[in-house]
């Protein structure tokens, strides 16, 4: 037999220098973005480098990062959530309603919100999960139906009006500037954005939604039920929009029928920005966390500058295609690095 | 033979992919007008000479020249543009459109302002399908039509450009017998007409009917281009096959098979499909042997609980077992190596030590927490022990050459432990000298009395590992070979009997 034998194996990097640049270009790549991002608007627009602005930029990530965190397991397993945004309106309505019962302390009605929020988003999380594995429908259509079903159950829920007079101690809560530098909400944000990356990269369960998004049928042919995965990870996102809709409430106080139009934009936004790949497996979820600064800093930066409203979303827009198409070309590195 | 007016000629091509070689030092030359058979084993480099010539892959070495000028196309439109025209094994029409429109896609007949001229579009599609002797309105949509329609529909399609060479890709594999007739009708005709045709099957006994010449190719290798005439089917599968068969495989007589490890009792897949059962004993190597598309796999992946199946008892060690999906299978022992390493082995981004783990993830978990020290140390062990070439356990298994990646399924399994293996083509774009570890690797399991299940079109491979093989033909179990009893010509006579039969 005069075939060769020796296998042409592409990889003359050294493990420890491949794993290297491996973290230089995946998620390094986007840190030092933010890093250059935040450089320029420090040095060309005014009050951008001032403790109160940075204050602000943590105050208005918080929602975002919250979702964006939950849509990075969706995404992860290659499904995508569209509903996250209405959602969250349901689960402000249905949260400010608990929380006004005057029947109920304060402390009382704080926890009973906070579940009920959590319970309502991860029961329309789990709907969509379910619904398109059960069916096998692309989970877009399906969350695209959920959005406008969500945003319906919204308004039958409120009656179609905002929900004001919440608890002062929650209202202060959400005031609060822990050491005068770390906002409440922030730390919130943090706090599930550390959840999600605990789970991700220690548990068996992160390791399965990798698997799930990298070949489901590999996984159910090595014997599981990738649908499982799939169905936790959108329930996740669900729970995640119900955490964000709490956040809701402690930034802006009101129980909103007609909040979160467009939020899952830019929570999708966020991930993809972060270097999570839109077909699933591959991503990171301090990723998302940079990628939501990103925009928050770009948005903010441009409106120091004087770019007017009109402007902003375009150069924003820019950025996310921009950041799909270093997606594109991180894989190709990536790929000859392994 | 005198090759003074080739159409196409092909000087020491060769094409190589990451792992393996396709092709190597491919000389042929093709008569104007004659219709040349391509015979080989799957994996001996016909789909990729078939490539080149259609422009999707470009020839690392050689050349070829088409009707006396060089031949470099670099996209199947080249290909189609210098008048080579390929009917692949896949078909491409799209379903939603006319038999016309796809008929004459790449050129329909316009009117002004980029109006499509319907009148003449339906017109000119008539008079193609009238040419393949398909007499049916133009304007039926292609989802309504039968697979051996389509088929004709493509042929049609091939002759719309006025082809100097005619490439048909295993065309009657989905036909039934009078439809292959009428294909090589057409075909005849064709030639008649001046048309040279180049026609790659499986099936032996159907190219004597149209074919002029021979080539054979085994492992990317031209074993011989010969005239047809004077040759019989046992020659043929002699090229075919070639190889010394006691060179390779050491049939180790100390096994001994004991109980039943896995009896399969009247499995139905569906409505369609005949009843099958079959046994393997631990310690036993069954081989499944068949052509492509006989129902193999599908038996084995409904055995598996993959794919769905109407009715059949399973039993593992004596005892019946329910098994609705995979994992009810890996429950019970059973692991399933199956034919499309890539799409269904494999996660090919993550790394060998994560596609290792995946079988058990608990095996190397505490409360939930995967501890990467243990699974570093097991994925290690298991890669030693498999001799997985790797630059480390980390690489992707995207970047592993065909056998290491193979070999790295077959580890996920032992990190499993099982009782009972199916391994569907387990060397298929394997090279030679990953396929022998592989081999050994299923003896030494053999030995440690598991019970192994081989599916393979590789008939040497089987006739050298087997106890016993199992010969399947058109869905059917058409008979079991005792290894006293294996013979190549009485197996592949088994394997067609099924489509022989008027």
């Amino acid at each position: 037999m005069s075939e060769t034998s020796e296998p042409l194996v592409s990889a003359p990097v050294s493990p420890s220098r491949a794993k290297f640049l491996r973290f230089l270009i995946r998620d390094a790549g986007v840190l030092l973005a933010l890093v250059l991002i935040t450089l320029f608007f420090s040095a060309s627009a005014p009050y951008f480098a001032t403790p109160g602005n940075a204050l602000k930029i943590f105050v208005q990530i918080a929602i975002n990062t919250v979702l964006a965190a939950g849509m990075t397991f969706v995404i992860l397993t290659g499904g995508i959530d569209l509903s996250v945004g209405s959602v969250l309106a349901l689960c402000t309505v249905v949260g400010a309603t608990v929380m006004i019962d005057e029947s109920l302390s304060p402390a009382v009605a704080i926890t009973l919100a906070l579940l009920a929020c959590m319970a309502t988003g991860a029961a329309c999380g789990f709907l969509n999960g379910w619904i398109s594995t059960r069916w096998k429908i692309p989970s877009f259509i399906v969350t695209l139906g959920m959005l406008n079903m969500a945003a319906g159950a919204a308004r039958v829920v409120s009656d179609n009006s905002t929900i004001t007079g919440l608890p002062q101690s929650f209202v202060d809560f959400g005031n609060l500037i822990i050491g005068g530098f770390l906002p409440s909400i922030f730390l919130v944000a943090v706090l599930v954005i550390a959840a999600g990356w605990f789970v991700l990269r220690f548990t068996v369960f992160g390791r399965m939604i990798f698997a799930v998004g990298t070949n489901d049928e590999a996984v159910r042919l090595s014997g599981h039920n990738p649908d499982f995965y799939k169905v936790a990870a959108f329930t996740i996102s669900g729970l995640t929009a119900g955490i964000a809709a709490m956040v809701y409430l402690l930034r802006l106080n009101i129980g909103s029928p007609i909040a979160g139009v467009g939020y899952e934009l830019n929570a999708i936004a966020a991930v993809i920005i972060g270097g999570t790949s839109l077909s699933g497996g591959k991503g990171s979820i301090i990723g998302t966390l940079v990628g939501a600064c990103i925009l928050q800093v770009l948005s903010t930066g441009l409106q120091l500058l004087g770019v007017g409203d009109n402007f902003k979303p375009i150069v924003i827009g820019l950025v996310i295609v921009l950041a799909v198409i270093l997606d594109a070309y991180r894989e190709r590195l990536l790929r000859r690095i392994r | 033979m005198p090759m003074d007016d080739a159409i196409l000629s092909l000087q020491g091509v060769g094409k190589i992919f990451p792992g393996v070689v396709a092709l190597s030092d491919v000389s042929l030359s093709i008569a104007r007008g004659e219709t040349h058979i391509v015979l080989g084993e799957n994996g001996a480099g016909k789909s990729t000479l078939i490539k080149l010539l259609a422009g999707i892959y470009q020839p690392d070495a050689g050349t070829i020249a088409f009707n006396g000028a060089p031949y470099q196309p670099k996209t199947p439109h080249d290909a189609q543009q210098s008048g080579i025209r390929i009917v692949h094994q896949e078909l491409n029409l799209l379903p939603y459109l006319s038999i016309a429109e796809n008929l004459m896609l790449e050129n329909l007949p316009r009117r002004a302002f980029g109006i499509v001229d319907r009148k003449a579009l339906n017109r000119r599609a008539m008079a193609l399908l009238k040419e393949v002797g398909l007499e049916i309105d133009p304007r039926t949509r292609v989802e309504t039509l039968g697979v051996a329609q389509m088929q004709l529909v493509e042929i049609a399609k091939a002759l719309s450009y006025d082809s100097k060479l005619l490439v048909l890709d295993e065309p009657t594999a989905t036909l039934t017998p009078p439809e292959i007739k009428r294909l090589f009708a057409i075909i005849k005709r064709l030639k008649a007409k001046g048309v040279t045709i180049i026609y790659i099957s499986h099936r032996l006994h159907e190219v004597f009917e149209i074919g002029d010449r021979v080539t054979i190719l085994r492992n990317g290798r031209l074993v011989a281009t010969r005239d047809l005439h004077g040759l019989s089917v046992p020659d043929l599968v002699r090229m075919m096959i070639g190889r010394d068969i006691a060179d390779e495989f050491s049939f180790d007589a100390s096994i001994v098979p004991g109980k039943v490890a896995l009896s399969v009792s009247n499995l139905k897949r569906n409505a369609a499909t005949p009843a099958i059962s079959f046994d393997v004993r631990h310690g036993e190597i069954l081989g499944v042997a068949g052509l492509v598309g006989s129902g193999r796999t599908e038996a084995m992946r409904a055995l598996f609980g993959a794919d769905p199946k109407l009715d059949g008892v399973v039993e593992i060690d004596g005892r019946p077992v329910a098994i609705t999906a995979p994992k009810d299978a890996v429950r019970h022992g059973l692991s399933l190596l199956t034919e499309d390493r890539k799409g269904q082995g494999l996660l090919l981004d993550l790394a060998v030590d994560k596609n290792i783990t995946i079988t058990d993830l608990g095996k190397v978990s505490r409360h939930g927490l995967v501890n990467r020290r243990a699974e570093s140390a097991a994925a290690t062990d298991l890669v030693g022990q498999l001799r997985v070439k790797a630059s480390s356990i980390e690489q992707a298994v995207r970047n592993l050459s065909g056998g290491n990646q193979q070999k790295v399924v077959l580890a996920k399994w032992l990190f499993r432990g099982t009782s009972t293996l199916i391994l569907d083509e387990p060397t298929r774009g394997v090279d030679i000298g990953a396929r022998r570890e592989i081999y050994q690797l299923l003896w030494m399991l053999a030995a440690a009395q598991k019970g192994i299940i081989m599916v393979s079109s590789d008939l040497p491979e089987l006739m050298g590992m087997c106890h016993r093989i199992i010969v399947f033909s058109k869905d059917r179990i058409v008979g079991e070979v005792p290894r006293s009893a294996f013979d190549q010509e009485r197996i592949l006579s088994l394997a067609y009997q099924e489509y022989v039969r008027p």
